[in-house]
């Protein structure tokens, strides 16, 4: 591995011109996509046997609950990083995740619901992947609530670390519950080893917007941490900089 | 060993600590057959559920005792700095913490499950779940409780935390004890209960260890 | 074009599933911009505060 690299991401200054200088690519890149990506959904794919129109929802929960899952990898990723390595930026970033997490868990949940009463005929079944993403909507919502809670920003950033590594067990139930147990929610259809179950014409449409929802992420968890990192700063030459330049170009 | 003795004999000399948990589950149980019509299929229906989400508000009850003690007396602090291997510590104090408050509740189980209508011949089966699943509860609850030490209002934050993380635990908690009580195999869910009891045992101390150090800190 | 709107019946459901994506994702843009804003503003009478005391 890298450790320069490493390294250079875990300074501050570093991270907070990178982080400024991609996210506006990045949404932009997002928007683009998911404009592809929307108008391949909504408009040339083509109508679906079993589920009608209704299946077009696909286009927006699938991508949701996919990056709900990413977002919670990231998360748990950055704050080990953090609590082994002692990096503060780690920590800002796994804050930065928390609050996208909560917006893609309940946008999946919300669209599932909305999916599931026309197919299934009901808004909501105790069914394993269903509770397994409510849990990973609540673990968001743990995560976010422990930081809040506790004052001292060292103390937080530690324990919500160990609690995002703890919960990191939910994301394989998550993705499996659909394999190891007879599930009401549809098994894998995109990732089998047999290849995607949909034709290509509906699945083009889906790598596009989950490619744009995975740059949306990675937009909005950069600006996050770029706020973060500006909140724990105690006023480093870097900063003062940074600000006078702001305040020549506006 | 000497940290279970120590803490079983503390608490002996202070019933009303992990007599409260036991107290709870109990008028909670009783609750049910009041509160709902005293025809019994529909007590029945309810009784697995009743059961285990009351040993669970039960269990986040007596959390709060687990760590108040000893840290508010400096005795946590001198654990950590001891040297002694912590995770080990940690077990101990949590096996003392279930002795006295999961065990009691195991015990008087069955009985609140008569009385909520389960057939006498569910009896062992129910009390294998409501064994297995404590043991979870108590350990899970535990990393809850470290990484909500001292904040305030940690009761409703320490229920937000561990909930996520034992609902599995009631999940086949349930299910075992409503297969018992129709007569069906409940082992399959007995199985997975044992399975998440043995993981809990050997992964949670050192979550919870890691919790009350970065806590204490 | 009418067709694209009611989607075969369901439109209600789809459309409202979208509305509640796209607006939560634009929503999540605006205060992720916010958040940023604040935390410059405070950064900015931070270094102020330390410079005249």
């Amino acid at each position: 591995m890298n450790w320069v690299w490493f390294h250079r991401f875990g300074s501050p200054p570093y991270f907070y011109r990178f982080a400024g200088r991609w996210a506006p690519w990045f949404l932009g890149i997002a928007s683009v996509l998911a404009a592809i990506g929307l108008y391949g959904g909504l408009v040339v794919a083509p109508t679906d046997y079993y589920q009608s129109d209704v299946f077009r929802i696909m286009y927006v929960h699938v991508p949701s609950a996919y990056l709900m899952m990413m977002t919670y990898c990231w998360m748990a990723g950055a704050a080990a990083v953090g609590l082994i390595w002692r990096i503060k930026v780690a920590h800002a970033v796994a804050a930065a995740c928390a609050p996208a997490g909560v917006v893609f868990a309940g946008c999946a949940l919300l669209t599932g619901m909305i999916w599931g009463q026309p197919t299934w005929g009901t808004y909501w079944a105790w069914d394993p992947r269903l509770v397994s993403s409510l849990f990973m909507l609540f673990f968001f919502l743990g995560y976010i609530a422990l930081r809040g809670a506790i004052e001292d920003r060292d103390r937080a950033d530690r324990s919500s670390a160990v609690l995002a590594i703890v919960g990191v067990v939910n994301v394989p139930i998550v993705h499996y519950s659909v394999v190891w147990w007879n599930s009401l929610h549809q098994g894998p259809t995109l990732m089998r080893s047999d290849g995607p179950a949909m034709p290509m014409s509906m699945a083009w449409p889906l790598l596009v917007m989950l490619a744009a929802y995975t740059f949306y992420f990675l937009a909005i968890m950069l600006l996050r941490a770029r706020a973060e990192v500006l909140r724990r700063e105690r006023g480093g030459a870097w900063l003062r900089e940074e600000l006078v330049r702001l305040e020549l170009r506006s | 060993m000497a940290v279970l003795r120590r803490d079983l004999l503390l608490a002996a000399r202070r019933p009303g600590e992990w007599l409260q948990p036991l107290a709870f589950f109990v008028l909670v149980t009783v609750l049910f057959p009041l509160a709902v019509d005293p025809e019994a299929s529909r007590l029945r229906q309810l009784a697995p559920a009743a059961l285990w989400v009351t040993l669970l508000l039960a269990s986040l009850l007596a959390l709060d005792f687990l760590f108040r003690e000893d840290r508010r007396d400096g005795t946590l602090e001198q654990y950590v700095l001891s040297g002694q291997s912590f995770t080990a510590l940690l077990l101990a104090k949590t096996t003392a913490h279930w002795l006295l408050t999961g065990l009691p509740v195991v015990l008087v189980g069955p009985l609140a499950a008569i009385s909520l209508g389960a057939p006498l011949q569910s009896l062992p089966g129910i009390f294998f779940a409501l064994v297995l699943g404590s043991v979870s509860l108590s350990l899970i609850g535990a990393i809850g409780a470290g990484l909500t030490l001292g904040v305030r209002g940690s009761g409703a934050l320490l229920s937000l935390l561990v909930l996520p993380l034992v609902m599995p635990v009631l999940v086949f908690g349930a299910r075992a004890t409503q297969f018992a009580m129709a007569g069906d195999d409940f082992a399959a869910p007995l199985y997975l209960l044992a399975a998440m009891g043995v993981l809990s045992l050997t992964l949670a101390p050192l979550a919870a260890a890691a919790a009350v150090r970065i806590s204490l800190e | 074009m009418k067709e694209f709107f009611e989607m075969r019946g369901y439109g209600g459901f789809v459309w409202s599933a979208y509305a509640i994506a796209i607006g939560s994702l634009l929503l999540n843009v605006w205060l992720a911009r916010r958040q940023l804003r604040s935390a410059r503003n405070d950064a900015r009478r931070r270094i102020a505060m330390l410079e005249n005391p």
